[in-house]
């Protein structure tokens, strides 16, 4: 069977297909939580060094990843935007922005709340938590920069131009642990090597990051739809769906 | 060349012109980025003479000594190569422990030794239940075998 990507390409059709996606995200998201949550507080035994303070790798960890994750899905959509004059992967790019800025600031702040039990600080200008910080102010940018410009259309340009230059961020941060002696420790999960924490205590992240996944693709989604719901808000096809007007 | 083609293109070029811009600044302020320095690096010159640092390392087996009745403490932070001795009056992180990863803030004196104004601890990126550490403990035949990975990294390069 060939399906015709393009076809979702048109708001029109991608409206009730993100609306359909985002509740199966939806729900993948809470399941997939309360399992991990399960295993990360009630399953998995204390760490050996840190006691319970380690508990906090569950949210700590899902979230700083997709705050790098959905920065890079972000300015993925602006190139495409920017490249093709699409409406639509402005509109994701968009949708993707509040997300993205909700996990970073969840990650810094699960961070300062996980660094003053262990390190002895709240907060440390190493070069992770420093170019964390400039994602969470990255995020922040593009929205502002975006609600700061009326033209839809030039608001879309602008804002997938900072995206993009922000996106060498995201490997800074990355690699960050590597390059510089920093207070932050190196990574426990890589692709190239073995774990360096127990299996209970890994299974319980990934669920949890299995969950933030979830979770960011189902806001986004829905966040999509009332963009495209406001911008859309012109056409025939939003007036006949909400019930006023003509169908087209 | 298509519009949509030249506009990849521009897309594509001012990307590969941010990061290497990027990769240059990164490349001059390498050494302003570094959180600490190594006791080594101290030993060598690289850190700051006169004014305030970081200085990381492993607090040495069995340095660790209390001033009775105050807060000050003597310890001695090693890369295994090089050891400096630090003077801290204050509180000290819950995980600050012999054999453990140690960051300390302050500068150093003219007695040689390095009066710290803040001591953070550095823990690595392993975890794993008590009965496993005391296990691999156990076949190490001592407590607090650690290995502080981001430092044989860093002394590597």
């Amino acid at each position: 069977m060939i399906i015709n990507w393009f076809r979702y390409a048109s708001p029109v059709s991608f409206y009730p297909l993100a609306g359909r996606l985002a509740r199966v995200f939806g729900v993948l998201a809470a399941a997939l939580a309360l399992i991990g949550l399960w295993i990360g507080l009630v399953a998995a035994p204390t760490d050996a060094t840190q006691g319970d303070a380690y508990r906090i790798i569950f949210i700590h960890v899902p979230t700083a990843w997709m705050a790098m994750i959905v920065y890079v899905a972000m300015a993925f959509w602006s190139a495409l935007a920017l490249g093709l004059n699409a409406r639509l992967s402005a509109m994701m790019a968009q949708a993707l922005a509040p997300t993205g800025a909700l996990m970073a600031a969840l990650a810094l702040w699960s961070g300062a709340f996980w660094g003053r039990p262990t390190w002895g600080t709240y907060w440390a200008w190493d070069a992770r938590m420093t170019s964390t910080l400039i994602l969470l102010f990255l995020y922040l940018g593009v929205i502002a920069l975006r609600q700061s410009i009326d033209d839809p259309r030039r608001a879309d340009r602008a804002s997938a131009v900072l995206s993009l230059v922000g996106v060498v961020n995201v490997p800074i941060i990355y690699f960050s642990v590597q390059w510089w002696n920093t207070l932050h420790q190196g990574s426990s999960i890589s692709l190239t090597a073995a774990p360096k924490m127990a299996m209970i205590m890994l299974t319980g992240l990934l669920f949890m990051t299995a969950a933030a996944w979830c979770y960011c693709i189902a806001a986004s989604l829905t966040r999509v739809r009332a963009i495209i719901l406001e911008r859309e808000r012109s056409s025939g096809w939003v007036a006949s769906l909400i019930g006023i007007g003509t169908p087209p | 060349m298509k519009p949509r083609a030249r506009r990849f293109a521009w897309i594509g070029a001012g990307l590969v012109a941010v990061v290497a811009a990027s990769a240059l600044i990164l490349n001059a302020f390498r050494s302003n980025l570094v959180f600490f320095f190594t006791p080594s690096q101290v030993y060598a010159h690289e850190a700051p003479q006169s004014r305030t640092f970081r200085i990381g390392g492993l607090v040495q087996q069995g340095s660790l000594e209390r001033v009775p009745g105050t807060l000050t403490v003597h310890f001695k932070v090693t890369d295994t190569a090089a050891t400096v001795p630090v003077t801290y009056t204050g509180l000290l992180p819950d995980l600050f422990k012999e054999g453990k990863g140690v960051v300390a803030q302050g500068t150093m004196g003219p007695d040689g030794a390095f009066h710290a104004t803040q001591v953070l601890a550095k823990h690595d990126a392993n975890y794993m239940p008590p009965e496993a550490q005391a296990a691999i403990d156990a076949a190490h035949g001592h407590a607090g075998a650690m290995s502080m990975p981001s430092l044989h990294e860093a002394r590597a390069q």
